[in-house]
């Protein structure tokens, strides 16, 4: 039972990050039916600023609490990374948000090469360790192990979602977000600069995105150029699951996602009497989301939508 | 320029008899005039099974519409299909009659089998639109990819991520491919023999999609493509349509497998990865989609770059700061992404758009302006 309770908490805290990172790519769906390819990326970014930044620190011999130190790193990557997000939207995607669909796909994956191996070029191509400033308390709930780390990713994962949910539903930037992904002409007809919105839009997802990047490298306590490929895959299909375009179907999706796969790996070996074991993990990700897209097209939450003309 | 000429039959035969004599001697002026002219025969073999992979992706893609995120998987199970029956791996658990299959049946067993997979694939996303299409696909390229990386227990049949080693070369026509022979005064290598046979099978492909782009189906495909509503409204079996693009450009992502297996000689699942299958959309939609010479030079232009970037690199290093500075391979990568997003923002519509696709553009620049 306490394995259960284990892999039910891990799957909770990933899970969170996933519908994190998911809400970067929703948005931006919902705006531009664009698949932000590039988005992995930031986050990986994110991740990267953060840890660099703490040793920068840690190496002038500054003397701070470690939630201190974290705290110093991220408010270095945020800002980084939603001038990525900003400067990515500007020169790949803007000239051709009137083309047809699949060539802002492809300077997407341009991009996403091109930061890739930016920060491979920066970074090297090896692991980096997260600095180890966080003092690890454990606790045990129900006789399963959760630090005060996983606590805190938890509960600010969704304090962050709730912010954002009050941004897009209350404040005049959410309407006119909501407006411009209805229709972008008409909402710009009503006066909404939807120039503006978009670029927005790429700047709150990246900020998003950065600070999950920072919660997967402090969770798995590396980061690593590359690991913006599969964590931006994982949150996309966690997006696509719960149905792209729709907010809350990311968080459902995302939170869903991180559940299937740890409990998926951690009895898959029991349920098939060892023929598959966790080494199937990845695979777990696309079986369920196959299986949901067949009985609903468009996602868990997701409306479904009249064939465009 | 004046390309009429072109158009008339006089003009066409003199041009496909001056590009069929390049062709055939390009081998030789690779490996005539440079350095390392095996390599580079080596990466033009290689360009022309990207040609293979690139049009058989065209038909799902640049035809019917569909957007396929994980092609590569079909590639992989070609190769995979060659490599079990002729390598000593799986033959002991094999009958006799399944070692070394002749080489063309060898191939219609990877065509088949990759269209099965090409239709499992196709039955449950039939429903799917647009994006969700594109992940299920996505997904069921990294389901294979795990697969075969994971399938040497309990039972050994891929062996995992070690791959499957000491593949067969073809033997055809009386000639071992994996051998130099002697014709004509010339010593034909491996990467040359190769190179022809597989040039053989690119112009066999590219036959077919030819005569299947005006053909009764390649119609069809492109209606689907445009309007499915509309499509089945007009009497075209949207489902059988769909299934077909599928199970067709699989099967030529499965030759292209096959061919692949017996020249690299070794297969492993870390030839399938997603990027793959990244690249192969990237030469179709850089080249310009639907359109097959702009395919063609789609997957040319993003198969060899790298390549030549490889040798440019260093040598431009040293020239400007004195030594190599930057790490060449991530560097190469680096410019190679640049050049993908410069080319898209200048020509969104491709390289070489077909006529049709690039009025579509016109009318969207009046749209603007009106």
């Amino acid at each position: 039972m306490d394995i259960f309770i284990q892999q039910l908490i891990n799957g909770l805290i990933v899970g969170s990050i996933y519908a994190l990172i998911a809400l970067g790519y929703t948005m931006v769906y919902g705006i531009m039916q664009l698949i932000n390819f590039a988005h992995g990326e930031i986050v990986m970014i994110g991740a990267m600023v953060t840890i660099t930044c703490i040793n920068l620190l840690l190496g002038l011999g500054v003397q701070l609490p470690g939630p201190l130190l974290l705290l110093a790193g991220l408010l270095m990557a945020i800002p980084v990374s939603m001038l990525l997000g900003f400067t990515i939207e500007r020169v790949a995607y803007r000239p051709l948000r009137r083309a047809p669909r699949l060539a802002p796909l492809i300077t997407a994956i341009g991009v996403s090469i091109v930061l890739q191996q930016l920060a491979m070029l920066i970074w090297g191509r090896n692991y980096r360790p997260f600095p180890a400033i966080l003092p690890t308390v454990v606790h045990d709930f129900y006789g399963a192990a959760i630090t005060d780390l996983q606590i805190a990713i938890f509960i600010l994962a969704f304090l962050l979602m709730g912010g954002l949910f009050f941004l897009i539903e209350r404040t005049k930037l959410g309407r006119a977000m909501r407006a411009t992904s209805q229709n972008p002409d008409v909402a710009g007809l009503m006066g909404v600069n939807i120039n503006t919105v978009i670029s927005m839009t790429f700047v709150i997802g990246s900020a998003l995105g950065a600070v999950a990047g920072v919660m997967v490298a402090a969770n798995y306590d590396q980061a690593h150029a590359y690991m913006g490929f599969m964590i931006g895959l994982k949150a996309f299909t966690a997006a696509v699951l719960g149905g792209i375009g729709n907010l809350a179907g990311a968080v459902v999706g995302g939170i869903l996602l991180g559940l299937i796969e740890s409990l998926g790996s951690g009895y898959l070996g029991d349920l098939t009497g060892g023929f598959l074991g966790s080494h199937y993990k990845d695979i777990f990700a696309f079986v369920v989301l196959i299986a949901v897209l067949i009985f609903r097209p468009s996602g868990l939450m997701g409306e479904r939508v009249a064939e465009r003309a | 320029m004046n390309f009429a000429f072109l158009q008339t039959p006089r003009g066409k035969l003199i041009t496909y008899a001056i590009l069929g004599i390049v062709l055939a001697v390009l081998p030789w002026v690779l490996t005539g005039g440079f350095e390392n002219g095996k390599a580079w025969v080596r990466a033009v073999d290689f360009a022309l099974l990207y040609i293979m992979l690139a049009l058989g992706l065209n038909i799902v893609v640049g035809y019917a519409g569909l957007l396929d995120l994980g092609y590569i998987a079909f590639y992989a199970v070609g190769a995979y299909c060659y490599a079990l029956l002729n390598s000593p791996h799986l033959q002991a658990m094999l009958p006799y009659w399944a070692h070394n299959p002749p080489f063309l049946l060898m191939l219609l067993v990877a065509a088949f089998t990759a269209g099965v997979f090409g239709l499992l694939l196709g039955t449950p996303v039939l429903k799917l639109r647009g994006d969700y299409l594109a992940i299920v696909t996505l997904g069921f390229g990294e389901i294979i990819r795990i697969f075969m990386n994971n399938l040497d227990r309990p039972i050994n049949i891929t062996n995992g991520p070690q791959g499957i080693n000491n593949i067969e070369r073809v033997h055809f026509l009386g000639i071992d491919f994996g051998r130099p022979v002697q014709w004509l005064g010339l010593t034909f290598d491996m990467v040359h023999l190769y190179y022809y046979l597989i040039l053989a099978f690119c112009v066999l492909i590219i036959f077919v999609t030819l005569r299947l782009q005006h053909s009764r189906i390649g119609r069809a495909w492109v209606a689907l493509r445009e309007d499915e509503i509309a499509a089945n409204a007009m009497g075209i079996n949207i489902r059988n349509v769909k299934l077909l693009a599928f199970a067709m450009g699989a099967s030529f992502g499965g030759v292209s497998g096959a061919l692949f297996a017996s020249f690299q000689g070794f297969v492993s699942p870390e030839s399938f990865v997603l990027m793959e299958s990244i690249m192969v959309l990237c030469m179709v939609v850089l080249g310009g989609m639907g359109h097959i010479p702009g395919v063609i030079l789609g997957a040319i232009i993003v198969s060899i770059t790298p390549e030549i970037l490889r040798d440019v690199i260093n040598p431009m290093q040293e020239a400007a700061f004195g030594k190599r500075v930057l790490d060449p391979e991530n560097l190469r990568m680096l410019i190679f992404g640049l050049a993908m997003i410069a080319i898209m923002l200048v020509r969104p519509e491709g390289l070489w758009p077909s006529k049709r696709r690039a009025r579509e553009f016109h009318e969207h620049d009046e749209e603007a302006r009106a």
